[in-house]
């Protein structure tokens, strides 16, 4: 997942870079008041066990080995801003100085591993193990799958990465400049080893060091006692609900279908296939509309087609602020149908 | 295989530590790279990778390999330990990726596999081809620049370049105690090596591997408390300041031109 220089177009790693600076510059803001403290030896020597860790070979399942990042132990433990640079250190280290992974290609490397990987291991660890006793089973597995998640995204971010290159960047007769695979190869060929091998390794080691820390070190782990949301707390959130929700006829002044998003009919009209061609970059449509599209679109008819049941309702706009609040209740509903089921099953565990 | 595993990670260890070590005695060596001032070097070999990313002509990147090559050879490195650790090594990588682009990317037909309806395509054949140049000739000025600079002299230039200085700072303990780390984890592993007798299963080994990793977890957080007491001993209070002592000399007042060229020579040609 290191992506060595010249895989990428410059414009891609600038891009990457562009991506990851204002993450960089917040991270660092945010750890330099601590970095006087007990925090910078930590953060330093928490990218140099990154790196270590990362030359583990793991024994698989099937006999082979795999290597894991420590992007998940590193996001539970440290938070993911401190993992973020930790593991950025880790790679530009690797990239300066044993050249694995590009200088160029750092920025690219940086965003899918250190501050994707980081918030993705911390959200999924957040998420699953909301509410867990610190002695909790649950906390473990949630462990596991925040480092399984989080390589497994990472890898995807960087399989769209190479995927893009021949798209973006070829030359006159058509062969590409840089990494030669287009999405629909790049995608299979990146996540099979992921899903796969390098995914189970980061979670066996993810989980393993997570329950070691847990039983010997919980210090470390600083976790929270279930927390208590107090109902002022909430009031900002729901305000930018209520906000959003009114704000949702904007969609309207967009003119035309998202692109990507054609219905069948869509290829059947002059105007809609002007509207196509013109956002395609004068690709030349075909003649209908794909014999694929064409039967699918038929499998499932929604409730509300385009934001409103035009029998019903006559006036777009109010079309797409009564599909914002059924859309809005549902989540609702569904989270707190979930909630309940949570707190039912935990509480018949206590008993 | 049972223990196949761990002399596969104290090979990797070993493998580190000496290119590490290597490096550093040739860091030190009186070339003409090593000559320069990292400040220059940095910049001008950064600029050359990013003239390799740009150039879309196979031949214009063979060229700058050459160039790299030669610098290679004035700046007294050995060849063949080039090309054991970073020619063949990125070949490998590159080759693997790149040579199924002969027959998948789709183009004029050059020659029609005698089995199924595979072919190789004159622009498959040619992206192949242009991606391994290319990660030849960037991996071989990367390499460069790490050979012939000590990694302290490469911060201190970081520095003088505008990088923040906790960010240097850290970089410089992270590589300080990677080497630290790594000789715990390699006297973990060969002790315990020593000691095992017999065939682990495939769950034993995880195992091992895992608590192998716990342990070196816990002693990497309890070393971060002893090396702040350390600091703050030695009168550490949160400030770090670093030397730049860096001078220009004639010799790099003629490099920066030289590079400058040959970035300016390899984007014209590369178009």
């Amino acid at each position: 997942m290191h992506i060595p220089d010249g895989y990428l177009s410059p414009l891609t790693c600038a891009t990457m870079y562009a991506a990851s600076a204002p993450w960089w510059w917040a991270a660092l803001r945010r750890t330099r008041r601590k970095l006087p403290g007990r925090r910078g030896p930590q953060l330093a020597l928490f990218a140099a066990f990154s790196f270590v860790i990362m030359m583990f070979n793991l024994p698989l399942p099937g006999g082979t080995t795999g290597h894991a990042v420590g992007m998940g132990i590193a996001a539970i433990v440290l938070g993911p801003w401190a993992s973020l640079l930790a593991i950025s250190f880790a790679l530009t280290i690797q990239a300066l100085f044993f050249g694995d992974g590009g200088i160029t290609t750092l920025g690219a490397n940086c965003f899918n591993m250190a501050i994707v990987g980081s918030f993705a291991a911390w959200g999924i660890y957040s998420l699953l193990s909301h509410g867990a006793a610190p002695e909790s089973r649950r906390r473990v597995v949630a462990a596991a799958l925040a480092g399984y998640g989080a390589i497994n995204l990472s890898a995807l971010l960087a399989a769209v990465e190479f995927g893009i290159q021949p798209m973006l960047f070829h030359d006159a007769s058509g062969a590409p400049l840089y990494a030669p695979y287009p999405l629909r190869i790049a995608i299979p060929a990146m996540m099979l080893g992921h899903l796969t091998i390098a995914g189970i390794a980061e979670a066996v080691m993810c989980a393993g060091l997570f329950n070691y820390l847990r039983r010997n070190e919980p210090a470390l782990l600083n976790i929270p006692s279930p927390p208590v949301i107090a109902p002022r707390a909430t009031s900002g959130m729901w305000v930018t609900l209520a906000v959003a929700l009114l704000l949702t006829p904007l969609g309207i002044l967009a003119g035309g279908a998202a692109w990507g998003e054609w219905a069948a009919k869509d290829f059947s009209t002059v105007a809609s296939r002007a509207q196509i061609a013109s956002v395609s970059g004068a690709t030349q449509l075909p003649a209908s509309a794909p014999a694929g599209l064409a039967r699918l679109s038929t499998l499932w008819t929604a409730p509300m087609p385009d934001y409103a049941p035009h029998r019903v309702i006559k006036s777009a706009a109010f079309g797409y602020l009564l599909s914002a609040m059924f859309g809005v209740g549902l989540i609702l509903s569904a989270t707190w149908i979930a909630q309940r089921l949570w707190l039912f099953a935990n509480q018949r565990r206590t008993e | 295989m049972s223990r196949s595993f761990i002399a596969k990670t104290l090979r990797d260890f070993t493998e580190v530590l000496e290119r590490t070590l290597v490096s550093e005695d040739s860091a030190h060596g009186q070339g003409l790279l090593q000559s320069l001032d990292p400040r220059v070097k940095l910049l001008g070999l950064m600029a050359l990778v990013v003239a390799t990313s740009l150039s879309r002509k196979i031949v214009v990147l063979g060229v700058l390999f050459g160039l790299g090559i030669v610098l290679a050879v004035a700046s007294r490195l050995s060849l063949i330990s080039l090309a054991k650790s970073v020619w063949l090594v990125a070949f490998g990588f590159t080759f693997m990726i790149a040579a199924p682009a002969v027959l998948l990317v789709p183009g004029r037909v050059l020659y029609k596999l005698p089995l199924g309806s595979l072919a190789i395509t004159a622009q498959g054949l040619h992206s192949a081809l242009l991606l391994i140049v290319r990660v030849e000739t960037a991996t071989t000025l990367s390499a460069l620049l790490v050979l012939t600079t000590p990694w302290m002299q490469l911060l201190k230039a970081l520095r003088a370049l505008g990088a923040p200085v906790e960010l240097v700072a850290l970089l410089a303990m992270t590589h300080r105690y990677i080497m630290l780390l790594m000789e715990t984890a390699n006297a973990m592993f060969e002790s315990r090596q020593s000691r095992m007798v017999g065939r682990l299963n495939g769950r034993e080994q995880r195992r091992l591997m895992v608590n192998t990793g716990s342990v070196l977890l816990s002693k990497t957080m309890n070393m971060g408390d002893q090396v702040f007491q350390a600091m703050q001993s030695r009168g550490f209070r949160g400030e770090v300041k670093l030397l730049t002592d860096f001078r220009l000399r004639t010799q790099d007042y003629v490099a920066i031109p030289g590079f400058a060229a040959a970035f300016v020579a390899v984007i014209l040609a590369g178009k």
